[in-house]
């Protein structure tokens, strides 16, 4: 595998697992969110800060930067209890704002010159790098996707879909939607977290544009398009959204113009997502409806 | 005493759709609240169930004053609501939906033995046992909402315009069921019902809301035969 090949699937790999992590929030429990960006920059930050100013490896950062990811996801789910619908969509996009101007504007993050130097990851005295941090990726999305796998299987996964389908007869039925609320919000920021603490030790350098409001629109996008609350769409859309920038390269100009086109097509043709239930790829698949599927 | 509500009110901005309304239900009874639409029935169940917030009034349940609660532990004190128009969970399987049911109770409920009896009582449920609620007709959603309800085996049952989108022979069979629940199982229902005549024929109290109010309340039997109650609500004047 070539180098530029590899460099592409490491980031489809590493959005992949941020986007699984939106699917918690958004496909299993249902909850809107267009900040998703926003927990995959403080990911990456603590990642990145921890490495660079406390001199942590990535390993012994990791468990760290997802317990903060995930306590701050709790801490900005809150609003989420109180607003619902488009209320929480503007909610969660002026989270991002916030936190890409924290990252911007306060020294300590690095400003506008954000954080380089941020070193590589290391495993058994050797430095991952191309095809080997590429295989670690993989891991952890392996990781990511087996923990969905056992969410959509578990009674806190069921009580997330009841939320998500009927709030009020959820609640009739002894669920409560604070709890799961927020559990979905802490899985989901967790898993944002860990792909950014990825990405931090990929790119070695981050600043604040990297985690801004238009990579939380992709990373919806990605998931739109796989299929909401299907367990393989996070993968299916990364790939798709991450490889057709390049197949577009020799028509740059006219790219959005195509992803405009794709996403209209999208919505009129397969609303449900490639993955979603009674879409076209399911029928050639025979694929059995899943609970999880929207 | 099961359930006391005392002097329930119910407000949706300036609009009032409750005002002091108050009733008791006993263990073991089947109870009725009847009324033309827009009399404030769902608004009550809503109340009691803690998804419609009260303006005012207290709400005692065993022993309890659960005015405070939130749903969920209202619904994990042994509460159960069979909703207007079902509120199934659209895109989850038939069985799913039951497990819903018996959330945190699973422990408490012989469950197999549960699921076993209900797709007895409803066998068109034990076929589609796999299909996701949605696909379920207007009817079979309705069953699907009363097994959800009925899976934990609740204290007990708030039951709200069941006969509303059934098919007649279907809305004879929910009534003899809930009948049979009552008389045979002890279960305790509160039900709200627009079809007057059926629902006094199974219970033994009911209460007569107007416009938010109560206008009348007692036995079944004497409000049967209340000419008044006979003329508005059971649609005929004369025997």
């Amino acid at each position: 595998m070539s180098a530029y090949v590899i460099t592409i699937a490491t980031l489809i790999v590493i959005y992949a697992i941020v986007v699984c992590g939106l699917n918690v929030i958004v496909g299993y429990a249902g909850q809107i969110s267009l900040g998703h960006a926003a927990f995959f920059g403080i990911g990456a930050y603590t990642a990145a800060l921890l490495a660079t100013k406390g001199h942590f490896s990535f390993w012994g950062a990791l468990p760290l930067v997802i317990l903060i990811s995930g306590l701050v996801g709790l801490l900005l789910g809150l609003p989420s209890l109180r607003v619902r619908d488009d209320f929480l969509a503007i909610t969660t996009i002026g989270i991002n704002f916030i936190v890409e101007a924290v990252f911007l504007y306060v020294p300590f993050f690095g400003g506008a010159l954000g954080i380089g130097g941020i070193p590589r990851v290391m495993l058994a005295g050797i430095k991952l790098k191309g095809a080997a941090f590429l295989l670690l990726c993989l891991f952890f999305l392996a990781v990511v996707l087996a923990v969905c796998w056992w969410f959509t299987r578990s009674w806190a996964g069921l009580a997330c879909f009841a939320l998500r389908e009927e709030e009020q007869a959820a609640a009739s039925m002894g669920i409560s939607p604070v709890r799961f609320k927020l559990t979905a919000f802490v899985l989901g920021t967790g898993m944002a977290g860990l792909g950014g603490a990825l990405y931090a030790h990929y790119m070695r350098f981050i600043s604040a544009t990297d985690f801004s409001f238009p990579v939380s629109i992709t990373l919806l996008a990605m998931l739109v398009i796989g299929g909401m609350g299907n367990l393989w769409a996070p993968l299916l859309g990364a790939v798709i959204l991450g490889v057709l920038p390049e197949l577009f390269r020799p028509i740059v100009d006219y790219r959005m113009l195509f992803y405009t086109g794709l996403l209209l097509l999208m919505i009129r043709f397969q609303p449900g997502g490639l993955l979603g239930e009674g879409s076209f790829l399911r029928r050639r698949l025979r694929l059995k409806p899943g609970r999880a599927a929207a | 005493m099961l359930l006391e509500a005392r002097d329930l009110h119910v407000a949706y901005g300036d609009i009032r759709a409750v005002s002091g309304v108050s009733f008791r239900v006993d263990r073991g009874e089947l109870v009725s609240i009847i009324g033309a639409n827009g009399a404030g029935k769902t608004s009550i169940l809503g109340a009691l169930m803690g998804i419609v917030p009260l303006a005012r009034g207290t709400i005692v349940y065993d022993g309890d004053d659960i005015t405070g609660l939130p749903a969920f532990r209202r619904a994990r004190a042994g509460i159960r609501l069979v909703p207007e128009r079902a509120r199934v969970f659209p895109r989850l399987s038939v069985t799913e939906n039951l497990m819903t049911g018996v959330y945190r109770q699973r422990k408490k409920v012989p469950l197999a033995e549960r699921i076993a009896w209900l797709y007895e009582l409803f066998p068109i449920l034990a076929q589609r046992r796999d299909q996701p609620a949605a696909t379920l007709s207007g009817g079979e959603q309705q069953q699907l909402a009363i097994a959800r309800a009925l899976i934990s085996d609740p204290q007990l049952l708030l039951v709200d315009e069941v006969s509303m989108g059934l098919m007649p022979k279907l809305v004879d069979r929910v009534f003899e069921l809930l009948e049979d629940l009552n008389r045979n199982h002890g279960l305790t229902i509160l039900l709200v019902e627009q079809n007057a005549l059926a629902s006094l024929e199974i219970s033994q109290r009911a209460y007569v809301l107007e416009t938010g109010t109560c206008v009348a309340e007692g036995d079944t039997r004497d409000l049967r035969r209340d000419p008044r109650i006979r003329q508005v609500y059971l649609g005929s004047g004369t025997d």
